[in-house]
């Protein structure tokens, strides 16, 4: 709060009240209602439901297929998130050193970014087509006979390509912004200290675009959880059968198709669990990094 | 850049390092632009070259023919859910959506820093939890509660649930709080109560801030896709987004599948956004990068 702030009490009781009044409604009665329902088991019919207590995750956490989505979800963040930060760093890093054409090249970068997930997919779906996909066709070149939507290993490589390729420009817009904040004095003493580009880049550069780094771990690995749905729905065309699926596109399955209210919203509390320890990371790494810079 | 100072390079050699970025930038250009190339290019050809030879770099004359049946013919069962009706929709869901969050967002934000209010700390912690919990993993009870309330398929059932989140008032908050103290105790001296300080002083302020922000929040409504999946069941309340998962299944079993159509329907879903994000470009960038989410 500022200092000299207005003391009037009725006007900002006014100007909270409409965040105030779709949050409570839209935000806390529905994550209270998760929470409620996780502890019970619900007739299939709708005709009442009963307390289970914990039996619901222990379920869950009992059963194969579960652990089966939670260990490719958890393969599929680590690969989407490696591979979309390490390509638009090298992107960001060569942009930065070229004299002409950095902006061009952040123009061309960005395009990618406008383009909703499911989109994505459905571009995806393009590109791997069985019979005139030209990516099943470079895949069949080298004796890959890729095929989508049956062979499961197929279908996570094409998940992991169409993701990696959709969050490569936010990677970059926030690596390239990051390296022009570094001082120009600072680059002209690493030049002088130190000959080989390589050498100068693991020694000043990575290090003080740490903090970048850190911030964007977590947004692509809440990007790879939650925001690659709409790829993973139009990827496997509604129809998950035995393909890979993610962790929240598990829960949208069974709430919504097998109707297993409880167990979804069980997973959904493990979820919210899950981002709030991430998030409490993050907010401790913010502070950090405004201690810092 | 202070290379060629320092480094005595004979006369007219080639500049090898130069070459190299450049080369992986266009690299990743062509891997980030030419997909979407095939997609746009495939609108211009038959769908009988497609299913012959798949995407090709070449340019066609079936646009004007795809154009049409994209954007004036159905393809749903209802009828109603022509190009047109979709693109009008995704712009309502878009523009709807900044505007509503921008507008609860400042408000919100100019209450808690401008005023002393006794449960300021409290409003803050209520509106800033929900930055904790992405709509994904509350979709079921959030349906729930949209559906308890008669608002499927209606436009403030699809944007007002999506508004329930603080990602803009955080943003606000900082921004305000950079403001310089002066200038509300200069308005107070000059007599200027709450409203004249915020539309008078405030708000002329934040225009570039406001810009940035408009941006990211209409691709992000533009480009919502599991809510609208889930809200809206009637033909003529459907986004372009939303209507992928339809477009793909027609593709399906059809002898000659209808490609020119579904590519050009992708195309539309994608443009509007693009052109938002490029244009804008530099406050796009500026308002990403500075609010950290």
């Amino acid at each position: 709060m500022k200092r000299a702030g207005f003391s009037t009490k009725w006007m900002p009781i006014m100007l909270l009240m409409p965040q105030l009044v779709i949050i409570a409604i839209f935000f806390y009665w529905p994550a209270w209602h998760a929470i409620q329902s996780s502890f019970y088991l619900q007739d299939p019919f709708g005709f009442g439901s009963t307390f289970v207590g914990l039996e619901n995750y222990t379920d869950l956490l009992g059963n194969s297929e579960y652990r089966r989505v939670a260990l490719f979800t958890l393969v599929f963040t680590v690969l989407v998130t490696f591979f979309s930060l390490a390509i638009a760093l090298l992107l960001a890093v060569k942009a930065d050193n070229v004299l002409r054409g950095a902006r061009t090249y952040r123009t061309l970068l960005m395009w990618v970014y406008a383009v909703a997930p499911p989109v994505a997919g459905f571009i995806g779906l393009i590109m791997f087509d069985q019979s005139w996909g030209p990516l099943t066709r470079l895949a069949g070149f080298f004796g890959w006979d890729f095929v989508l939507g049956v062979n499961f290993n197929d279908t996570a490589a094409a998940m992991v390509l169409v993701s990696v390729w959709k969050q490569i420009p936010v990677n970059f817009i926030f690596f390239l912004s990051g390296l022009q904040s570094i001082p120009r004095s600072v680059r002209e003493a690493a030049l002088i200290d130190n000959g080989s580009a390589t050498g100068r880049f693991w020694d000043v550069t990575f290090p003080l675009l740490a903090p970048t780094g850190f911030f964007l771990l977590i947004i692509n690995i809440t990007y790879a959880l939650f925001d690659t749905f709409g790829i993973v729905d139009t990827l496997v065309k509604g129809e998950p059968g035995n393909n890979p699926m993610t962790l929240v596109y598990k829960v949208y399955v069974d709430g919504f198709r097998g109707n297993d209210l409880g167990g979804s919203s069980a997973q959904s509390v493990i979820l919210m669990v899950l981002v709030l320890a991430l998030t409490v990371f993050q907010f401790r790494l913010i502070d950090r990094r405004i201690h810092y810079t | 850049m202070a290379d060629q100072t320092h480094v005595q390079t004979p006369r007219r050699s080639i500049n090898w390092g130069a070459i190299g970025d450049h080369t992986v930038l266009i690299l990743g250009s062509l891997f980030m632009l030419v997909p979407l190339i095939m997609v746009v290019l495939t609108t211009t050809v038959p769908d009988v070259d497609i299913i012959k030879y798949g995407p090709q770099l070449k340019i066609g004359d079936q646009f004007d023919d795809n154009f049409e049946k994209a954007m004036f013919e159905a393809s749903g069962f209802s009828g109603a859910n022509t190009g047109m009706r979709m693109l009008f929709n995704s712009f309502v869901l878009g523009i709807g959506f900044a505007l509503g969050k921008i507008l609860i967002a400042m408000m919100a934000a100019y209450a808690i820093v401008y005023f002393r209010l006794r449960f300021a700390t409290l409003a803050f912690w209520v509106i800033f939890t929900t930055l904790l919990l992405p709509l994904e993993v509350r979709i079921l009870p959030s349906y729930e509660v949209v559906q308890q309330l008669g608002m499927l398929n209606t436009y403030q059932g699809l944007i007002i649930p999506l508004i329930a989140s603080a990602t803009a008032t955080f943003f606000f908050r900082q921004f305000f709080r950079s403001v310089p103290e002066e200038l509300v105790e200069a308005a107070r001296i000059d007599g200027a109560g709450p409203v004249k300080f915020f539309i008078d002083i405030l708000v002329p302020l934040s225009k570039t801030m406001i810009a940035a922000m408009f941006i990211i929040m209409f691709v992000f409504g533009w480009n919502q896709y599991l809510w609208p999946t889930m809200i809206t069941t009637e033909e003529d309340m459907y986004t372009l987004v939303r209507g992928i998962k339809q477009i793909t299944q027609t593709l399906e079993g059809t002898n000659v599948p209808e490609f020119g159509r579904a590519n050009l329907l992708a195309v539309i879903a994608i443009l509007p956004p693009v052109a938002v994000v490029i244009f804008f470009q530099s406050w796009f960038v500026k308002g990403l990068t500075e609010s950290d989410k």
